[in-house]
């Protein structure tokens, strides 16, 4: 018997010029949890998508618990025993649970045998990992966490050894995460053999035994993880030291720039989005609003930039006043400085079938700088773009290039360019760094401290707690739409943070609530005492 | 030659060409099957075409209607909207230009009567897109089912005009009394003689000028003005749009209005500059060959202009055609046109995914950091 779970040997894969994978040899030990860190475009999803059958090396040999395989789809890699978890989940929202899990084995025509003997199966798999699951529950109203547990069920139930999961804790809170590290250790002891890809260093520092890095389709280190740091392993995956804190002085906080008044959204279905915000913004500071993705952040930034109407409430940005009679457009807002880097690039913050030179006018189209007379000055929109790719390093600097073929993190710097650029008084950034290598990230948080110490007010949104910690000055937790924490990021630990994200610190006493704000005692469990 | 400017070359202009010759390739069998000579045919068909100089000014007379209504088309296109109602826009754009010039007294010069008629069906086409326009950018009803409705809606509403209001007195025919003279587009052989050059008389007349203005005016709008990047980014992106400040129901009303008065402008071409009095059906089949023609011009003025040309010959010579080939009816000219919008419309992508697989593989760029190219070659 081997020791080996997963044997790659010499991989090979050239998609056109590009080396993607180049003879990439990597061995997973049996019941061993390996973790495969590496930046976007690293190669490490090739190399995943050659282990599962999606792509076929050019060159290379695959052993899988000791065989030789050759996979043409990823059904032959199942019977091998391998499973997926992808980053998106493949299930059927109305169905149950079992429904969700017999899949693609139903057994027959009539589905009564085998609803039978799958429940059978996955209570004693269940049991066995303890992967606790309502079976008859449908996925829509499971948390992602649940959700996460039900594909992680349907590998087993498939009869996978070998378990890969791409980015399993992007859509987790911390105690979901903290609860997922549980049921790998409870695999493991049973034998099973995990395979976890992430950029999160802290994650693999944490869980795994071993770690290799991926660095431009070859792989550069492998570690036991005991032997190895997050310092040194984010070098290996960079090629460069790279300083994981931000740097930055203390804030100079100035003057009031935008006040919301207990805002509260509805959506096409009426259901409450946001509920009863109320926070300000001032010129020096970053405020940071954590929370689970999907708890009223994308919601409140389209709120404030203008894009979705309020409910209730009030804002008052600028000098200016908006609420759910005054609605201010977003170009309105622009013009009286308040820039916002939305949180998807793709659906909203660039035109991806548009050149670079077009999209970096999203927004300001109708400026006067760029416009003579009815005319669109073509020179001035490339120049405007060119200027915009050298003041934040956007690769390749070729304005007339489409904006979907630059890599993630330079489409975010040319947004990012777009909207810091023209000096804007109020910056909402929404996910700054998602999809973005480290490199950029390390540039992009410069970039927005720079701006906090030239007396702008700043609004991150990001699910990355270690970004909001260390980029904000005061942090505000959102769950379920309304705020359930303040807090100064000087006093801010990731567990307390978490707890707040869950909305599960006990409520506090209602004596320390900030006099100059009303907020309801349900919806504030901790309150930053804040002048 | 990067990836890009490949699939670029073979969305433009590969595609298209193998589009049309299969297209024709199918009709070759059609011949065959029915025991007319392909060839022959095809000698037929362009002669009638290009042979001689009347051919060619029919030929281009119907290039003209259909560079309108497929510039109309490819306006709203680029907005994301599909303007089926070109037919029922270009029908009342008549009805604008045939007001404008029976309203007007008839002793009037030309340079009122021709600028007027222009406006007359500029707005009218304008207006029976506005109230579709309306309707989806206010309350939401599909714009396809409208415009769609409004064709009939039309019909019906020039048929009670022409044979209740225009009809001339004394007449059975419904059709409006003749224009003045004064009135006319100048024919192009009229224009011709002016300058002592003889060409064969033919229905062609000024307004293919209009129409290539028209092209070069609405490239220029689309591409080159702040409203024409408005328009294209709500249509590329509805969502980016709005973050970017535009404002999506104002696009759809502005487009919508442009796309019907480029539509309504096939009256000019056909009442001002041919027939010389408001007549029935005069718009029959230019407004849906425009989506044809759109489609098949990749929505872009000039290639447009090249589609416009390909219908126009098939209009043209179909017609000969049918006259000069026994065995051969109108029908089959039909048939023809039909075979050649399945399948630069409906098929349109078909050897899509084999040509670029071939011609341009899938490379995918290595994003290393600090030195991240762009597409690979």
């Amino acid at each position: 018997m081997t020791t080996f779970a997963i044997e790659l040997t010499d991989i090979d894969k050239r998609f056109g010029a590009v080396h993607a994978n180049n003879k990439v040899c990597l061995q997973v030990k049996l019941g061993n949890i390996h973790g495969i860190i590496g930046e976007n475009g690293a190669g490490k999803s090739t190399l995943m998508s050659i282990l599962y059958g999606f792509y076929q090396a050019d060159a290379g040999q695959i052993d899988v618990l000791g065989k030789a395989y050759t996979f043409t789809d990823s059904h032959q890699a199942i019977a091998a025993g391998i499973g997926m978890v992808h980053q998106h989940f493949m299930l059927v929202e109305n169905f149950t649970v079992l429904e969700n899990v017999i899949l693609g084995s139903e057994g027959g025509a009539l589905l009564a045998n085998g609803l039978a003997e799958a429940r059978k199966e996955l209570t004693r798999l269940g049991d066995e990992y303890g992967l606790k699951v309502d079976l008859d529950a449908t996925i829509d109203t499971l948390s992602v966490g649940l959700q996460q547990r039900v594909e992680i069920l349907k590998a087993l139930y498939k009869g996978a050894k070998i378990l890969i999961l791409d980015e399993p804790t992007g859509v987790l809170t911390p105690q979901e995460t903290k609860e997922l590290f549980r049921i790998f250790a409870a695999l493991k002891q049973q034998g099973v053999t995990i395979m976890l890809i992430t950029h999160k260093l802290r994650e693999i520092m944490s869980i795994t035994d071993q770690v290799s890095v991926m660095r431009g389709g070859q792989m550069v280190a492998h570690r036991d993880t005991c032997d190895t740091s997050r310092e040194e392993l984010a070098e290996l995956m960079v090629g460069r030291k790279v300083l994981l804190k931000v740097d930055k002085g203390p804030a100079n906080v100035r003057a009031l720039l935008m006040q919301v008044k207990r805002l509260t959204m509805k959506d096409a279905q009426g259901v409450e989005r946001l509920k009863d915000v109320t926070f300000e913004l001032r010129a020096g500071e970053v405020l940071g609003v954590a929370g689970v993705s999907g708890n009223g952040q994308t919601e409140l930034l389209e709120a404030l930039a203008g894009i979705t109407p309020i409910t209730s409430g009030s804002i008052e940005v600028l000098g200016k006043k908006m609420d759910a009679k005054h609605p201010l457009a977003p170009d309105t807002l622009r013009q009286l400085g308040l820039a916002h880097v939305p949180e998807d690039r793709h659906r909203m913050g660039l035109i991806t079938d548009f050149s670079a030179s077009e999209s970096a006018l999203l927004g300001y189209h109708a400026d006067r700088n760029i416009n003579t007379g009815i005319w669109l000055s073509k020179h001035k929109v490339d120049a405007n773009c060119e200027q915009l790719m050298h003041a934040f390093d956007v690769r390749p600097v070729d304005p007339h290039l489409k904006s979907a073929s630059f890599s993630g993190g330079n489409q975010q710097k040319l947004i990012l360019a777009r909207e810091m650029e023209r000096n804007p008084e109020i910056l909402l950034i929404g996910q700054p760094t998602r999809g973005v290598d480290i490199g950029a990230i390390e540039f992009i948080h410069e970039r927005i401290i720079a701006m906090r110490d030239a007396g702008k007010a700043v609004l991150l949104v990001s699910v990355e707690l270690d970004e909001i910690m260390s980029v904000s000055d005061r942090i505000i937790v959102l769950c379920d739409g309304a705020i359930s924490g303040r807090i100064d990021a000087a006093d801010a630990d990731e567990r307390t943070l978490g707890m707040m994200m869950a909305n599960a610190l006990d409520p506090i006493d209602p004596l320390q609530t900030m006099n100059d704000e009303k907020v309801s005692s349900n919806n504030l469990s901790a309150q930053e005492a804040h002048s | 030659m990067n990836r890009e400017t490949r699939i670029a070359w073979i969305n433009g202009l590969l595609l298209p060409f193998l589009n049309i010759f299969t297209a024709f390739a199918v009709t070759a069998v059609v011949f065959w099957l029915i025991d007319v000579n392909p060839i022959e045919a095809a000698e037929v068909l362009l002669y009638g075409a290009f042979g001689y100089e009347e051919g060619i000014g029919y030929t281009i007379y119907y290039t003209t209607n259909f560079i309108f209504t497929g510039l109309a088309v490819a306006v709203a296109f680029h907005a994301g909207l599909f303007n089926i109602g070109g037919e029922g826009q270009a029908y009342v754009g008549g009805l604008g230009a045939g007001l404008a010039i029976l309203m007007l007294d008839p002793s009037l010069g030309a340079w009122v009567f021709i600028p007027a008629s222009i406006i007359g069906a500029l707005l009218f086409g304008a207006l029976w897109a506005l109230i579709p326009a309306y309707l989806q950018a206010y309350r939401g009803s599909h714009i396809v089912i409208t415009t769609i409705m409004f064709n009939f809606l039309a019909s019906s509403l020039m048929v009670y005009i022409m044979v209740h209001v225009l009809r001339e007195t004394g007449q059975m025919t419904p059709q409006s009394e003749l224009f003045p003279t004064n009135a006319w587009m100048p024919f192009v052989h009229d224009v011709a003689a002016g300058f002592s050059y003889s060409i064969e008389a033919s229905p062609l007349n000024l307004s293919v000028l209009l129409a290539l203005l028209c092209s070069v005016l609405v490239w220029f709008f689309l591409w080159q003005t702040r409203w024409g990047y408005a328009i294209r980014a709500t249509g590329k992106n509805n969502t980016a749009a709005v973050y970017g400040g535009i404002k999506p129901k104002r696009i759809i009303i502005i487009a919508m209005c442009i796309s019907g008065a480029l539509a309504g402008l096939v009256s000019i071409n056909e009442l001002v500059g041919y027939q010389h009095r408001l007549i029935m059906d005069f718009h029959l089949g230019y407004g849906f060959g425009g989506i044809a023609v759109a489609l098949m011009g990749r929505n872009h003025p000039a290639g447009i202009i090249v589609a416009a040309l390909l219908f126009g010959t098939l209009y043209q010579g179909g017609a000969e055609l049918a006259f000069e080939m026994s065995g051969v009816s109108r029908d089959i000219v039909v048939v023809m046109q039909g075979l050649v919008i399945l399948f630069c419309g409906a098929l349109d992508y078909m050897y899509r995914p084999w040509l670029i697989r071939t011609l341009a593989p899938v490379a995918k760029q290595p994003v290393l950091s600090g030195s991240t190219t762009g597409a690979a070659a």
